[in-house]
């Protein structure tokens, strides 16, 4: 093909050479990306596919709705709580089930605290490592290190000590040959910036933040009942409130509330004088690589979440902004109805499924998940061995999710640009403030590392709203209000005969929708479009492309062989695998493979 | 009942329910949770696919045991032990996605946050299917559990931890609409959801 531009605004050559990006794990498949390369190393197409078929329909048709969430609780070991916070919401949509205050304080809190939890260990357990070289902070000067850690917060754990200890452990891990921790990555790439002493402090944070995660989960223990998987019901929370016991078992009395109230304390801290500070420390070596903007400067949506009062869904209540955000027009945030048929639809033009009529895209109440797995004519290799996809053709088993016919980014960046636009001070002013400490334009926001700063700013939104509603829950429960369930619909034989119900949350990863349809007090029909699926999405029906693909489009590579820069930006998106162990096989496994050809 | 934090012998079913065999490390501790009790000192726990969730759980232990499908090269349905410094253990940088995190980098993680093991023991199962979504465990899997089960039971009895059978059914391990009989029975037919397509086709 020659050029093509497409109708969202990017210009695709796939004439140059192919690099593939396959991350390898024990269920094969999931997310692979392929990007066509000029001259020069700089990608000129990219291709985004979801090489893996699921639908919950397959699993959840003719079951009891109100099982629904233990089983989307499965679909995913990171987002675990929040599908089923969206599955619960569902049900209580279709069904019209008003929950007591408490019990959306609760989910609040549990939902805030998965926000807290992985913007944290996304950030430093995955993302950082694409900027930080962990293995160069083995040349650093620990007196350095300590000098530069206390001009950018007053964080205690700051001595030179501290971080003569952390290199010495660092170094024992990295000595250890095959077996270290830190053994497969692109350490010594010409892309990664920092100075050896960034890179101590970063990875001694590394260290910390794994640790101090663990506060952080008992929160879903105390108000999930349990820990991994915490205990979710609709109708409310399954968590009583016996505010005068003393260890009743599962009930939350004021032990409870006191060591939730400590830990948010501890998380807020440690927001704030770690992961802000790295943030900015980390971005200010990189004021140069403002790759990956993609959609984020013209198409964006955010369903909003955290209503401030029981049932009320509006944008009125959602704390986290709700809207879409079309063509750059800042100024105008469009409204958007879930229910509305010509809103959310999803097409399968080039994803690997039926429709009858696939000019059309289908409502997720009407969705239809029929497999159809054809390669196009242009695709190399075969139906069991792809080399590579012909993305003219069907190439992906995700569908194409669009508002109103419109490809849009999701996620932490959505949301901040979406509240700035609506001048919503406590978005608009912590974006002001970093945009002024890294001294870059608001142009910059739109790029993989405005991205990334909008998460983290994000985790100190969700760590100062944690303790607001802590702080709530605690008035209510001692203003003589314990009820944290409404049962009175509990028995289906008071359901309707149908009935059809929307749920959603903003998921950490970005807008994260469930529709379900209930006949005879059963599940009919149950489809999820997760927040991976709006940005990991192939193109549409009239060639679209989708976020993942915008966003790697002019980026220039330093080795093809050695893709950190593709990393970097798909990683910024906080993308969603399916999740399986892929554990124990014997020889240390590569995770993502590479080809070029 | 204080908020669990881990207990010094941990034992651990890891993978997942959804995916056909993967689902076995799940599928014994809900076994051995349902017909054994044991002392405070053991704690068995649904590990699910939870990654560094799970990571102080190991740095509180001192002795492991892991139930889990593996991939040894073995033929399917072979129950095969691994033990010690074989069990392997790092972690990859190079991920696509944090959800890749298995749990070779919670052992990894956990000792580098100083976490020290006695001794860990995998009792692994060489999968037949992992990619029938929304099924179950193969019948060969399946009828590993019981040796498996047995193969940890003497295990935690040769740790000083003996095994009590129980007389009175115990609270379920996990939510009761995904426990094996449920999610067996409760499963759409092949008529009112499409199972082709499961197979991956990438290499």
């Amino acid at each position: 093909m020659a050029t093509v531009s497409t109708p969202n605004g990017f210009s695709l050559d796939n004439a140059g050479r192919r690099v593939v990006v396959d991350p390898v794990t024990r269920i094969e498949g999931h997310m692979r990306v392929e990007v066509n390369l000029d001259s020069d190393n700089v990608i000129r197409n990219a291709v985004s596919t979801g090489t893996m078929w699921r639908g919950l329909e397959v699993i959840l048709k003719g079951r009891d709705p109100r099982d629904a969430w233990a089983f989307t609780e499965r679909i995913c070991g990171v987002c675990t709580g929040t599908h089923a916070l969206t599955s619960v919401r569902a049900v209580e949509n279709a069904l019209d089930i008003k929950i007591p205050e408490n019990a959306n304080t609760i989910r609040n809190i549990m939902q805030l605290t998965l926000q807290v939890h992985d913007h944290l260990v996304h950030f430093y357990h995955l993302h950082a490592l694409d900027w930080v070289d962990v293995v160069s902070g083995l040349k650093a000067d620990p007196k350095a290190t300590s000098e530069l850690a206390q001009s950018i917060s007053p964080w205690p754990k700051s001595s030179p000590g501290y971080f003569r200890d952390i290199q010495a452990r660092l170094r024992k891990f990295v000595e250890s040959g095959q077996l270290g921790p830190f053994k497969n990555a692109y350490w010594g790439h010409p892309a990664y910036k920092l100075p050896p002493e960034a890179n101590l402090m970063a990875t001694a944070h590394y260290l910390e933040a794994l640790d101090f995660q663990k506060e952080i989960v008992k929160i879903h223990t105390v108000y999930g009942g349990k820990n991994p998987h915490p205990n979710w019901l609709v109708g409310g929370v399954p968590c009583p409130i016996n505010i005068d016991g003393t260890g009743g078992v599962g009930a939350i009395n004021m032990e409870r509330l006191n060591l939730v109230s400590s830990i948010i304390d501890q998380s807020i801290e440690f927001v704030n004088q770690v992961y802000i500070p790295d943030l900015i420390a980390i971005a200010g070596f990189y004021k140069d690589w403002l790759y990956g903007g993609g959609l984020s400067s013209t198409s964006l949506m955010s369903y909003g979440d955290i209503p401030e009062r029981a049932n009320d869904y509006g944008d009125k209540s959602l704390l986290l902004p709700r809207g879409v955000i079309l063509n750059g027009k800042l100024d105008e945030i469009h409204e958007i109805d879930l229910g509305a048929p010509d809103q959310v639809q999803e097409f399968v033009n080039h994803s690997w499924y039926k429709y009858a009529d696939e000019s059309k895209g289908l409502h997720p109440w009407d969705g239809v998940t029929e497999p159809n797995y054809v390669l196009g004519p242009n695709a190399k290799g075969t139906k069991t061995r792809i080399e590579a996809l012909d993305e003219g053709a069907k190439y992906s088993w995700i569908k194409s999710p669009r508002w109103k016919g419109h490809a849009v980014e999701v996620g932490p960046l959505a949301r901040y640009v979406i509240g700035y636009a609506q001048n919503k001070p406590e978005f608009k002013e912590p974006v002001d403030q970093l945009l002024k400490a890294l001294d870059v334009p608001v142009a910059a926001l739109f790029s993989t590392l405005g991205r990334t700063a909008a998460r983290g700013l994000e985790c100190a939104w969700a760590a100062e709203k944690l303790r607001y509603f802590q702080d709530k829950l605690v008035k209510t429960i001692k203003a003589g209000d314990q009820s944290t369930a409404n049962t009175a619909k509990w028995d289906p034989s008071s359901w309707p005969k149908s009935a059809k119900g929307v749920g959603f949350t903003e998921a950490p990863r970005g807008a994260l929708g469930h529709w379900i349809r209930i006949e005879n007090t059963k599940i009919a029909n149950y489809q999820a479009v997760v927040p991976t699926t709006w940005n990991g999405s192939p193109r549409d029906t009239k060639g679209n492309i989708g976020a993942f693909e915008a966003s790697l489009l002019d980026t220039p590579m330093a080795d093809p062989e050695q893709p950190l820069e593709i990393l970097r930006t798909l990683h910024s998106f906080d993308p969603c695998l399916a999740c399986s162990t892929h554990v124990m096989a014997p020889d240390g496994q590569e995770v993502t493979k590479v080809t070029v050809r | 009942m204080s908020i669990e934090t881990g207990r010094p012998v941990l034992v651990l079913g890891i993978g997942n329910i959804l995916y056909a065999d993967e689902g076995f490390g799940v599928r014994c501790v809900e076994e051995l949770h349902r017909r054994w009790s044991f002392s405070d000192d053991v704690l068995v726990m649904d590990g699910g696919t939870q990654g560094l969730y799970l990571v102080h759980f190991v740095k509180a232990a001192r002795r492991v045991i892991v139930f889990d499908a593996i991939d040894y090269g073995e033929p399917p349905g072979t129950l095969k032990l691994v033990r010690g410094a074989d069990v392997p253990k790092f972690t990859g940088a190079k991920k696509m996605s944090l959800h890749q995190t298995g749990f070779q980098d919670v052992l990894s993680a956990a000792e580098l946050l100083g976490g020290e093991l006695d001794d860990i023991l995998l009792i692994g199962v060489q999968a037949v299917e992992l990619e029938d979504y929304g099924g179950s465990l193969t019948a060969p899997v399946r009828a590993r559990i019981e040796p498996a089960l047995t193969m940890a039971l003497d295990q935690l009895a040769e740790w000083g931890h003996p095994a009590t059978a129980r007389s009175t059914p115990a609270e379920r391990l996990m939510h009761e609409g995904i426990g094996l009989a449920e999610y067996e029975t409760g499963r759409p037919s092949a008529e009112d959801a499409c199972r082709v397509g499961d197979r991956r086709f990438f290499n």
